[in-house]
């Protein structure tokens, strides 16, 4: 949580420091975390840049599932388990858990290429 | 009591069954398995005839779960077993409705077999979602029960004049879907139930509600309305299912659906709670929210008689 939130910390400096500049974001690598809890997805919706690495952890005590058909499919996640997948390609993922499948989110993929001014 | 006084689309109306039954006092027991009178003799034959047969259900027994709703899954199944073993007449077989491990590992599915044996029954399973997240999806448990299967697992077998079904719905599930029974299952069913008679008592498990109990938390089948269709005819219908780890039951026209407690940890009540995750209650109330469900078939009787019995209470 305390991770998660420095990196979002340090993601909005870096993005203000960018608009200010009014230049193109550097492609550098993200990470960000997904974690679910109460058969639920957070966030359910995200967007991030080509290259953003997205590691879900499963905080509840049952095991789910991540599944993009087409795209990636994790092993069952037991409590504390951990799945990460880098996000190379722009475009929208939707995503479910095989298990309990009302459990749906959605990652948005931006190319890089793009400058952050355009959102 | 209502249902008994609707009449049925198809069939004998229940009230005209119970104005049969109320010759039962002048000495013939009249009564309608599947919309065909039948004479069950004098009472004190049909007494005699009518003790049944006895089947069990246990479900969701989750070998390998350990959190805190229940440390010790495999002990209270041994629990659950302990209690067939004890009873005084002598069960012709067990169906076990799914969810046998909690994360399809190989030792789970063991350490299930060497408790469930114990009881020396036979047992008819039918997999839950839980059992089909080996690396190969479903290949371990195809490997250890599918024998004499069609496709994921679904299977029928007779019994005492019962025709039973066993059907799977955890397969293929699609984001923001229920359970899926699917195309070529609905086929085979169709093929399955077409030589019999409507007269036949039908027994139909699965693991996740064939009906819709709770469509937020995904607590449903949604093709089921399908296979209902095909069993229409039928004048009794029983449908038992696992997976919501608590009893629920209905009654629709000829078909009675229930559903059986686990014998590893309760789940809450349909939107009782944030999401349907295992429910930590105190230690001394667990074992009266975990047990087993016993099911007797009369012949002649529509209805099959559902007991469910606690661990503990």
């Amino acid at each position: 949580m305390k991770i998660h939130d420095v990196r979002r910390g340090a993601f909005a400096a870096a993005l203000l420091l960018g608009l200010a500049l009014g230049l193109a974001s550097a492609a550098h690598a993200e990470e960000i975390e997904v974690k679910i809890d109460n058969f639920t997805f957070a966030p359910r919706t995200l967007t991030v840049k080509a290259g953003t690495t997205v590691t879900w952890i499963n905080e509840d005590d049952i095991p789910h599932t991540v599944v993009s058909t087409g795209h990636f499919r994790s092993k069952p996640l037991d409590t504390g388990d951990r799945f990460t997948f880098t996000f190379t390609t722009a475009g929208s993922f939707q995503y479910f858990c095989s298990l309990h499948p009302h459990m749906q989110a959605s990652i948005t993929v931006e190319a890089t290429t793009g400058s952050l001014n355009s959102h | 009591m209502s249902a008994h006084d609707e009449d049925t689309a198809d069939g004998v109306s229940r009230r005209k069954v119970l104005e049969c039954m109320t010759w039962a006092g002048t000495g013939v027991l009249w009564t309608v398995a599947g919309g065909i009178p039948t004479s069950l003799g004098i009472m004190g034959e049909a007494a005699a005839q009518t003790s049944g047969m006895t089947f069990l259900q246990i479900s969701d027994s989750h070998v390998g779960f350990d959190k805190p709703a229940n440390p010790n899954a495999l002990g209270t199944l041994e629990e659950a077993i302990n209690k067939v073993k004890a009873l005084p007449a002598r069960p012709a077989f067990m169906i076990h409705t799914g969810d046998i491990t909690h994360l399809s590992k190989e030792k789970e599915f063991d350490d299930a077999q060497k408790i469930i044996s114990q009881a020396g029954l036979d047992v008819h399973y039918v997999p839950g979602e839980h059992d089909i997240i080996d690396d190969e999806r479903g290949k371990m448990y195809l490997d250890r029960y599918g024998k004499n299967t069609k496709g994921a697992g679904w299977y029928s077998f007779d019994s005492n004049g019962v025709h039973f079904v066993g059907l799977v719905n955890v397969v293929d599930l699609k984001g923001g879907g229920l359970g899926t029974l699917g195309d070529e299952q609905l086929a085979w069913l169709e093929n399955d139930l077409k030589a019999k008679s409507a007269s036949a008592p039908i027994v139909v498990f699965a693991h996740i509600p064939l009906w819709v109990v709770y469509e937020t938390w995904g607590w449903g089948t949604d093709d089921g309305a399908k296979a209902l269709a095909l069993l229409k005819r039928f004048g009794s219908v029983t449908v038992l299912n696992g997976h919501i780890h608590q009893v629920m039951q209905k009654v629709e026209g000829n078909v009675t659906f229930h559903t059986a407690r686990s014998t590893a940890f309760p789940q809450p009540a349909p939107g009782s709670a944030p999401s349907p995750g295992p429910m930590k209650v105190p230690d001394d109330k667990l074992r009266g929210l975990l047990g087993i469900a016993s099911v007797t078939f009369k012949p002649g009787s529509e209805r099959l008689a559902i007991v469910d019995q606690p661990l503990q209470g």
